[in-house]
């Protein structure tokens, strides 16, 4: 679905289901430099049960007008936004990476329009190597390939991707490269990288909260996203085993089980 | 600082599949089983909607076949894979994922004979009508282009001439004008050729053939590049307009780089169901395990018999991009530096009687309707592989009454030699044969 934000186009997957207003909005918000497609097997599942779905990209990615944006907080307020330009009051927002930064910043700029959040490989901060970060301002492909390597687990690495056929990293590669290595991925990085405010963002955070993470994570390892849940008020973990920081593909059926649970319980249908 | 990712030869062992996942079994299992249970009904009704990954029916998919995809998708560097009941199952699958009644093909000329045939009469009965072009000839490919042209097809190195497409050009022309490129690429194995790294956008193999190497099993496969962005085009509405067969599915924007092959397993195999056994699944990975080295020997073992042939005073002429005088030698040399393949053509002198002679008279080489077997294979294509194709047809696919196909083996090159000298003498001695 293609609509307007702040008079840039932006697309949005609605799961498969047309955009419905009476339901309850969940918002999935991608990490740096993928876009919509990671989400494909939460989505489909909110949109058929009850839910109106948006797995957006965010500006500059996928099929959204660019540029990116250059700030994890613009990329929050932006999300607020997103809220407002669907003329919806409130929504739960689920974000993967360096999209769990933009949902805190979010959650946190405009606690009344957010009923939950639910992260997946969220820390508090995401300072990036030096060297990756150069790479990807470069727009050198390798980037991507280091990306592709430190974020996946064993599954990624030998395979069994939950969907018969699907081959983890070359997609999660193509995802990327096919976007814009330079003025996405490299964008991405460079505001991960100077974010500083997450764990303040954290502390402002009321409503309910969740942070599935998993125990081969190399980018946001366990230790962090426990640190980033000690600092939000109302929130829980669950850890995934043999999983590495592509939970929403690597073991979607588990992060789905959990977010489903979570969301029903929180932001009913 | 470099990426820890694996590489080709560990990928031919281990990718797509993992022990712990399986009671620690070393070896990959074969799901011998039709179906599988669901945990309950909501879980069966979000695996029918596409909503979760996993298995319903083993026309659709099978554990044993997903090990095999996604080792050929990590050899290709593709998405996504889909495996198939042969080579020819594949690729009409791709063809009938991509196009509709009123559409249109540009296809290479020089191809397996059991294709030219699928472009040639069988597709145009579902209103697929296909144009050919020479493989050499780049700017034929452009000129063939119509509006209603929904890909370019064709083998790399062509079967049986051996003549070569310049891949990365035409690419670049089938870009141009909005539609994929198609490569079968059974002659070249990811040992050899990655056409996804070259402009192709999807692929497809007779994995029956050099991947499998042993001859036991049919196989095929179609690898999606993750390449093509059916979004940005209009030419395409069965992949980005909402599909009636899944509750208004729209494939390209909800699955993306892995679109095609979502489509053509959600709708291909559902509706055609050319699904490849878990036991045949399991025999390809068992070659698959040895391509490099398979491969290495086929290559090394091709350029001795390029060699011989070429100063045998039996033979009036032999084509292979290895030989300096060919006139793919150059591009052969940019696209295949690790090697030109194990096929080889060759003319005999004295045309069609000598050939059968010839082919009568090989004990070593086995005189068959396959390619790409560890043992070495000849056959005299137009009368068997290419022989349901007419005399304008074989013109275009550059074929003579004289051409003998030799797909190299890995046998000792002495005894193949050996062999063949056998076989030339015999064919000397034409009367000897027809009265034989």
């Amino acid at each position: 679905m293609k609509f307007k934000v702040n008079n840039k186009e932006v697309f949005a997957s609605t799961g498969g289901r047309p955009f419905d207003k009476s339901k309850p909005l969940i918002i999935f918000i991608h990490g740096s430099g993928l876009s919509h497609i990671t989400w494909v097997l939460q989505t489909r599942y909110f949109a058929f049960h009850g839910y109106s779905v948006l797995a957006i990209d965010l500006p500059g990615h996928g099929y959204s007008e660019g540029p990116a944006l250059e700030s994890i907080e613009d990329q929050g307020k932006w999300i607020s936004d997103v809220i407002d330009s669907m003329d919806m009051k409130e929504a739960s927002l689920v974000g993967h990476s360096q999209g769990c930064l933009v949902v805190l910043e979010c959650a946190s700029q405009f606690p009344d329009k957010i009923r939950s959040i639910g992260l997946m490989g969220g820390a508090g901060a995401i300072p990036m190597n030096p060297e990756l970060l150069e790479l990807a301002e470069n727009g050198d492909p390798k980037a991507v390939d280091l990306m592709m390597d430190w974020a996946h687990g064993p599954a990624g690495h030998f395979g069994g991707h939950p969907v018969p056929g699907l081959h983890h990293m070359n997609l999660g590669g193509s995802i990327v490269v096919n976007g814009s290595v330079k003025n996405a991925l490299g964008v991405d990085f460079r505001a991960c990288d100077n974010y500083k405010n997450g764990f303040e963002a954290a502390k402002k955070i009321k409503c309910p909260a969740i942070n599935i993470l998993g125990d081969r994570d190399r980018m946001c390892p366990v230790k962090a996203g426990k640190k980033l849940a000690e600092n939000i008020e109302n929130s829980e973990v669950e850890i995934i085993e043999n999983c590495g920081h592509m939970i929403l593909l690597e073991e979607a059926g588990q992060s789905l089980e959990i977010l489903k649970k979570f969301i029903r319980k929180n932001h009913p249908a | 600082m470099d990426p820890k990712t694996y590489k080709f030869d560990t990928l031919s062992l281990h990718a797509g599949y993992m022990p712990s996942k399986n009671a620690g079994s070393r070896q990959v299992p074969i799901y011998q089983t039709t179906s599988y249970m669901f945990d309950d009904v909501d879980h069966a009704a979000a695996l029918f909607n596409l909503e979760r990954g996993g298995h319903i029916y083993s026309r659709i998919s099978n554990p044993t076949v997903q090990v095999l995809e996604e080792r050929v998708a990590a050899l290709e560097g593709g998405t996504a894979a889909l495996a198939t009941a042969s080579g020819m199952s594949a690729i009409f699958l791709t063809i009938m994922t991509l196009c509709n009644a009123g559409d249109h093909v540009v296809v290479s000329s020089q191809l397996y004979g059991g294709t030219v045939n699928l472009f040639r009469l069988t597709l145009p009965k579902f209103g697929i009508k296909a144009t050919f072009v020479k493989p050499r000839d780049t700017e034929g490919f452009k000129k063939a282009i119509q509006d209603n042209t929904k890909c370019i097809y064709g083998e790399l190195v062509g079967n049986p001439g051996n003549e070569l497409m310049n891949l990365p050009e035409i690419s670049k022309i089938a870009h141009n004008a909005g539609i994929p490129v198609i490569i079968d690429s059974t002659y070249q194995t990811p040992y050899l050729f990655k056409p996804l790294e070259h402009g192709a956008d999807f692929v497809v193999h007779s994995l029956t053939k050099w991947m499998a190497g042993h001859g036991s099993s049919m196989a095929g496969i179609l690898v999606e590049g993750g390449t093509f962005d059916f979004m940005k085009t209009d030419k395409f509405p069965t992949m980005t307009e909402p599909y009636e067969g899944y509750h208004g599915l729209s494939f390209a924007e909800e699955f993306g780089p892995v679109a095609f092959t979502m489509k053509a397993r959600a709708e291909g195999m559902r509706d055609m169901g050319p699904c490849l056994s878990p036991q045949n699944a399991w025999n390809v990975l068992q070659g698959i395990e040895t391509l490099s080295v398979r491969m290495e020997k086929h290559c090394s073992n091709a350029l001795k018999m390029v060699e011989y042939l070429s100063n045998h005073e039996s033979v009036a002429w032999v084509s292979h991009a290895s030989l300096k005088d060919n006139p793919d030698y150059e591009l052969a040399k940019q696209l295949l530096p690790k090697g030109t393949g194990s096929m080889i053509a060759f003319g005999i002198k004295g045309g069609k009687e000598a050939g059968a002679a010839f082919i009568d008279n090989v004990k070593l080489a086995s005189h068959l309707a396959n390619v790409g077997d560890t043992r070495t294979l000849v056959i005299h294509p137009a009368s068997a592989t290419h022989s349901q194709m007419d005399e304008a047809t074989l013109k275009l696919a550059n074929m003579s009454h004289d051409m003998i196909r030799l797909s190299v083996g890995i046998e000792d090159i002495e005894d193949i030699i050996n062999d063949f000298e056998d076989g030339f003498r015999a064919a000397k001695k034409p009367r000897l044969v027809a009265n034989k």
